[in-house]
């Protein structure tokens, strides 16, 4: 079994993925909703790995389920909760339950977090857990033993185009391409001749570029984020769109933002795909798809 | 080189030394006294707030650097007021409270917890410099070390959290990725940034960490 992810990739199409957040609990009804509203929809679902280090139902857990329901399941994976020995373990564990995508992360800092007395492990960082993969993929673990049964994969990691100072990023990108990052999916996005600039830049690397789109739901939110969030730059010009709606029209608009700015990426094709983040509006995403015209 | 404590909450030390009525204190002359924790001044303090407690202080003394072999010879000198002491409450880092517990079988209690290790950049600017990780990499990251300047203690470079050269954990604390890249770019060593560092060795030195020098 292959990854079709990896075929989609590889065919030139437009790629499209989202994600999908565990819950906080055992009941999956919500999230396993999710799935089954994306599955058809994309070409692969993100399942998150603890995020913003808020303690969850595990990624694995989750992708398992995405492959169980017949989808395809890009499973995240931080660096921050577990050592190699952890991390190698759940890849092979992984691998002979279906699941064949992994994003490489090195994960939010603990103090961030809901548990805030925990242990950051960070015993990999995003670029070591990368070549862990693709070594078990030639039959080796980090120990230098051969696996009984290797692994196949395709890694991909992150990068955060509106990063400042953004050279150290840049070097860390092509750190990780070196590594053997198939794909990237970047930190959101909504200045695209910023983004093109990064993707005229990024476009001499032999990998494949999905922008990340994060639903602005308000123009609080907008706000919010292009001011506490590392890395993401919200145009004052969006800000004012938002600001300039009914307060029950702002997910709409920012429904209309996000498939706008798909197309255009599209349109130009200016990057291989987009990776949807809808953020605790899982539901918005066939919305969104389909402000995109897709 | 200095080793950085900050001093208990009080209702923890009153609980490390229930049952314990008779105390000796001991402060120490070197990282206590210039942290201002266990200095003369915090160990008189300190002899005030027991006998608030309902403690009987035997004595107290300030040795000159509580984790060299002169503790010893302190210790000897003190050595019948401790006796009639039901506990030693040290005032040091946990370097001294080891000492104090080789030489006279009385229970060492902690009033201080040792947070690092640090050099003093700026008069009483205290900042941790090495985590004695054996494995030193100071060469290829221009003098700032990333395990202890990165809350990650990543070596291969930036994390997506870095903002306008600060971390993601705290915007008033600098992204060492980003001094490192900029003190790496003036000294035309950014070849050194794009090198892959592999996964470090936790197990140079196993615990418990011994060495013997002959």
């Amino acid at each position: 079994m292959v990854s079709r992810f990896k075929e989609a990739l590889e065919s030139g199409k437009f790629v499209i993925t989202s994600e999908v957040a565990p819950p906080k609990g055992t009941n999956l009804e919500k999230f396993l909703n999710h799935i089954d509203l994306l599955k058809e929809k994309v070409d692969a679902i993100n399942i998150t790995d603890h995020q913003s280090s808020v303690m969850r139902f595990p990624s694995l857990g989750g992708a398992l389920a995405v492959v169980e329901k017949g989808g395809e399941a890009i499973m995240q994976m931080t660096c921050r909760d577990r050592n190699r020995m952890a991390l190698e373990a759940d890849i092979l564990f992984a691998y002979t339950r279906g699941i064949r995508n992994v994003l490489c992360l090195t994960g939010d800092a603990v103090p961030v977090g809901d548990h805030k007395e925990a242990m950051g492990v960070f015993d990999l960082d995003s670029l070591q857990l990368l070549k862990t993969i693709h070594q078990m993929m030639d039959g080796q673990d980090l120990g230098g033993n051969s696996l009984d049964g290797a692994v196949e994969f395709c890694a991909g990691a992150i990068v955060t185009p509106e990063a400042q100072p953004i050279e150290p990023q840049l070097i860390k990108f092509e750190k990780k391409v070196e590594a053997g990052a198939e794909f990237f999916q970047t930190q959101a996005i909504y200045d695209l001749d910023n983004f093109t600039n990064f993707m005229d830049y990024a476009r001499k690397f032999k990998t494949k570029i999905l922008a990340g789109i994060v639903l602005l739901s308000s123009a609080r939110m907008a706000r919010y984020m292009t001011e506490n969030v590392p890395g993401i730059f919200v145009p004052q010009d969006l800000i004012d769109e938002l600001t300039g709606v009914p307060r029950e029209e702002m997910l709409a608009k920012g429904i209309e933002i996000a498939g706008r700015t798909i197309a255009a990426l599209k349109k130009d094709a200016i990057c291989d795909g987009v990776h949807i983040m809808a953020i605790g509006r899982e539901e918005a995403v066939p919305d969104i798809l389909a402000a995109a015209g897709l | 080189m200095k080793s950085i404590t900050k001093q208990k909450s009080i209702e923890d030390i009153q609980e490390g030394l229930k049952g314990l009525d008779r105390i000796f204190v001991v402060g120490c002359g070197t990282c206590t006294t210039m942290t201002k924790t266990g200095g003369i001044e915090q160990v008189e303090e300190m002899k005030e707030r027991l006998q608030e407690m309902g403690k009987r202080i035997t004595g107290s003394t300030v040795i000159p650097t509580a984790c060299d072999d002169m503790t010893e010879v302190a210790m000897k000198e003190n050595e019948q007021f401790i006796r009639s002491a039901d506990a030693i409450l040290s005032m040091s880092c946990a370097l001294g409270v080891h000492r104090m517990n080789l030489y006279i079988n009385k229970p060492v209690i902690p009033a201080l917890d040792t947070l690092f290790i640090a050099v003093e950049e700026t008069p009483g600017y205290f900042r941790e410099a090495c985590a004695q990780c054996g494995q030193c990499l100071l060469g290829q990251t221009a003098g700032i070390c990333p395990l202890t300047a990165c809350h990650k203690g990543l070596v291969n470079g930036p994390c997506g959290g870095t903002n306008n050269g600060k971390c993601e954990v705290d915007k008033e604390k600098d992204c060492a990725w980003t001094l490192i890249y900029n003190r790496l770019k003036e000294q035309g060593r950014l070849d050194l940034m794009r090198q892959y560092q592999p996964p470090r060795n936790h197990n140079i030195v196993p615990r418990p960490r011994v060495v013997k020098i002959t």
